[in-house]
């Protein structure tokens, strides 16, 4: 394998951490504040892709499809936080995982009920169709315009929660919630706006995916399973271990994809590679996750909680 | 405490026994599986054995994570795993043309073993909703194990040409199904005794207070691994009778959905009863199967329903007979 290569797929990896962050970022600011564990989260991003999809078809704008996938689902999160999941919030994990469990069957099947089971493909904007040339190789510019989007994002995210009144009574909130809510905070409506930034940012991942994935129900599920590997490994509630873990599981499992199955060629005889290749190269993460909490059980960033 | 273990004041603990309404049910519920057999050989309608062979399946494992959940308050979220297990152990060693029924037995224990202690020992080194996630994580990677092994069929499974033989009744469904009624019988009696045992009553406490279990000098570290790993081996044996009831082994049936719907039937009877895991996979699938009868899209109604059970059935429809016994509900 050439450095090239290698190159390119740390690049791949990097894009696909870029979007778990995004993924991530929300479920982990929404379980650190309202200790509540959502797993519709991945049928969110589902929406996002489906929301993006039906703003391309019509306007055929990438612009407006990308804006629609966050806002959309930005709304959509606002929604049922306020109509029904904030009854949640006072259940324990238990009943959360079970209850949202429910709303992953019942979405997958609403989106196969509007929008058809077969896939949908989206096209790539004409300005993002080109590969560019990056220190002599060339690659996709639409990954790199994802990696940069990601970027934006994660900084974005820390400025709001480090450097604003609202970061500041989120921070407040998730060490001590009935403390803020007795200084005159309105902390439902805070919680509601979290939600729906996790969301909106899940959406936003749906809709940056939309081109280069095919759209189909269910599409959320395995992406939901990895970034919940990421924010175990990062530390449940904390973004900066979000954002870490989040890195290194998109560069660990490509990487384990892409260069697992070529080590084994090298190493074992054809046939014994070609048979296992397969199956041991998506371990990579879960072996990754395995040895991180071995060492250390509360993540990489644990969140002290009072 | 731990905040996601539930306490459904202690009265469900031994259920079995105390209530008169419960042993009826439980006799009905007995009678009702016998009469199975006898309706499908009288009717000739072989599609109820495996039916009622699939609530039976799923009756054993859900009792199998109910000694987890319930008595042990860990919470896995990852039980189809072993489910699947079972069904490929059996499915590979038949590929490989080995198909004695003991041999595949004692096969889905070894195995089963093999992978639950690991895995056990890493997930229990955390808490509350990291062990959620972590159980589910590690499913998923067997899931995925099993889908790249395109020798045994990756993603669209594995046909099984040899069920477990046992001689003469190899491959007889009726038998099958009698043998399943028994295995789950003996589930039955088995965690009766154990949760009633000295083992049983430290894992039942680690549940309800892990910290003062510490205090009295008792480690819970073993008890858990214990108690996730026989959890664990039920779960797989009912993944081998899943391979002989179906003749097929698939990654499906260690999808992650899978396991949310095997704890859907531990909460829908009763989380921390004996019997209830059974009640709620009998509904469960049977309610599933009537949706599928009604409409192609019965996965918009089920959705709604498991969170209707989440929210309002909190001790589950085994829990609602227990009212019943303590003079509340007014029988």
């Amino acid at each position: 394998m050439s450095p090239e290569l290698l190159f390119i797929q740390a690049l791949n990896g990097l894009q696909f951490g870029v979007l778990l962050f995004l993924m991530a970022a929300g479920l982990t600011l929404v379980f650190g504040i309202m200790s509540f564990i959502n797993l519709a989260h991945g049928s969110l991003y589902m929406f996002g892709a489906y929301f993006a999809a039906a703003a391309y078809q019509a306007t055929g704008s990438f612009l407006v499809s990308v804006g629609a996938g966050f806002c959309g689902v930005f709304v959509l999160g606002a929604l049922i936080d306020r109509c029904g999941f904030f009854v949640l919030h006072r259940r324990d994990h238990l009943d959360q995982v079970l209850a949202t469990f429910g709303v992953v069957l019942f979405s997958n099947e609403v989106a196969r009920m509007i929008w058809g089971a077969s896939p949908i493909f989206m096209e790539l904007p004409e300005s993002m169709a080109d590969s560019i040339s990056l220190f002599g190789l060339s690659y996709p510019a639409y990954r790199i315009l994802i990696i940069a989007v990601g970027l934006v994002v994660a900084v974005g995210l820390y400025l709001l929660i480090e450097r604003t009144r609202i970061g500041m009574l989120i921070r407040a909130g998730a060490s001590n919630r009935s403390m803020v809510a007795a200084l005159g905070v309105n902390i439902g409506w805070l919680n509601t706006f979290i939600f729906a930034l996790g969301a909106g940012l899940a959406g936003l991942a749906g809709a940056m995916v939309g081109p280069i994935l095919s759209v189909q129900p269910g599409m959320g599920d395995p992406i939901l399973i990895t970034t919940l590997v990421v924010i175990v490994i990062g530390g449940i509630g904390s973004i900066r271990g979000a954002f870490l873990g989040a890195l290194v599981v998109g560069v660990v499992d490509t990487l384990g994809r892409t260069v697992m199955p070529f080590v084994l060629r090298q190493s074992l005889d054809p046939e014994t590679a070609n048979t296992v290749g397969p199956a041991l190269s998506s371990l990579a993460v879960y072996v990754l996750m395995a040895v991180i909490l071995a060492l250390k059980p509360d993540g990489l960033f644990p969140v002290k909680k009072r | 405490m731990n905040s996601m273990t539930h306490t459904h004041g202690g009265q469900t603990l031994l259920g079995m026994g105390k209530g008169r309404l419960r042993v009826a049910v439980t006799v009905v519920l007995t009678g009702l599986f016998l009469l199975v057999p006898v309706y499908a050989g009288v009717a000739g309608d072989s599609y109820s054995l495996i039916l009622f062979g699939r609530v039976l399946v799923f009756a054993l494992a859900a009792v199998g994570l109910n000694f987890a959940l319930g008595y042990g308050g860990m919470v896995s979220l990852g039980h189809a795993m072993y489910l699947g297990l079972g069904a490929y152990t059996v499915a590979i060693l038949s590929h490989h043309g080995v198909n004695s029924g003991v041999v595949h037995l004692l096969a889905v224990g070894a195995v089963t073993a093999v992978l639950a202690v690991p895995v056990g020992f890493i997930a229990l080194r955390t808490q509350g909703i990291a062990f959620i996630m972590i159980t589910l994580a590690f499913a998923q990677m067997l899931f995925f194990v099993f889908v790249g092994l395109k020798q045994y069929g990756g993603d669209e499974g594995l046909t099984i040409a040899e069920l477990s033989g046992f001689g003469a009744l190899t491959a007889n469904k009726t038998a099958l199904y009698l043998s399943m009624m028994v295995a789950l019988g003996l589930a039955l009696a088995l965690l009766r005794r154990v949760v009633a045992s000295r083992f049983g009553l430290v894992l039942r406490a680690t549940r309800i207070n892990e910290r003062r279990v510490r205090a009295v000098g008792t480690s819970p570290l073993g008890y858990r691994l214990v108690g996730y790993v026989m959890s664990a081996e039920l779960c797989a044996v009912a993944g081998y009778f899943l391979a002989n009831l179906t003749a097929f082994a698939s990654p499906a049936y260690m999808a992650w959905t899978v396991s949310g719907e095997l704890i859907v039937m531990v909460l829908l009877g009763g989380t921390g009863t004996l019997v209830g895991p059974v009640v709620g996979a009998a509904v469960f699938l049977l309610l599933e199967e009537g949706l599928k009868a009604l409409t192609d899209h019965w996965m918009a109604i089920m959705g709604p329903v498991i969170v209707l059970i989440v929210l309002f059935l909190k001790d589950g429809l085994w829990g609602l007979l227990g009212d019943g016994e303590s003079g509340k509900g007014g029988h």
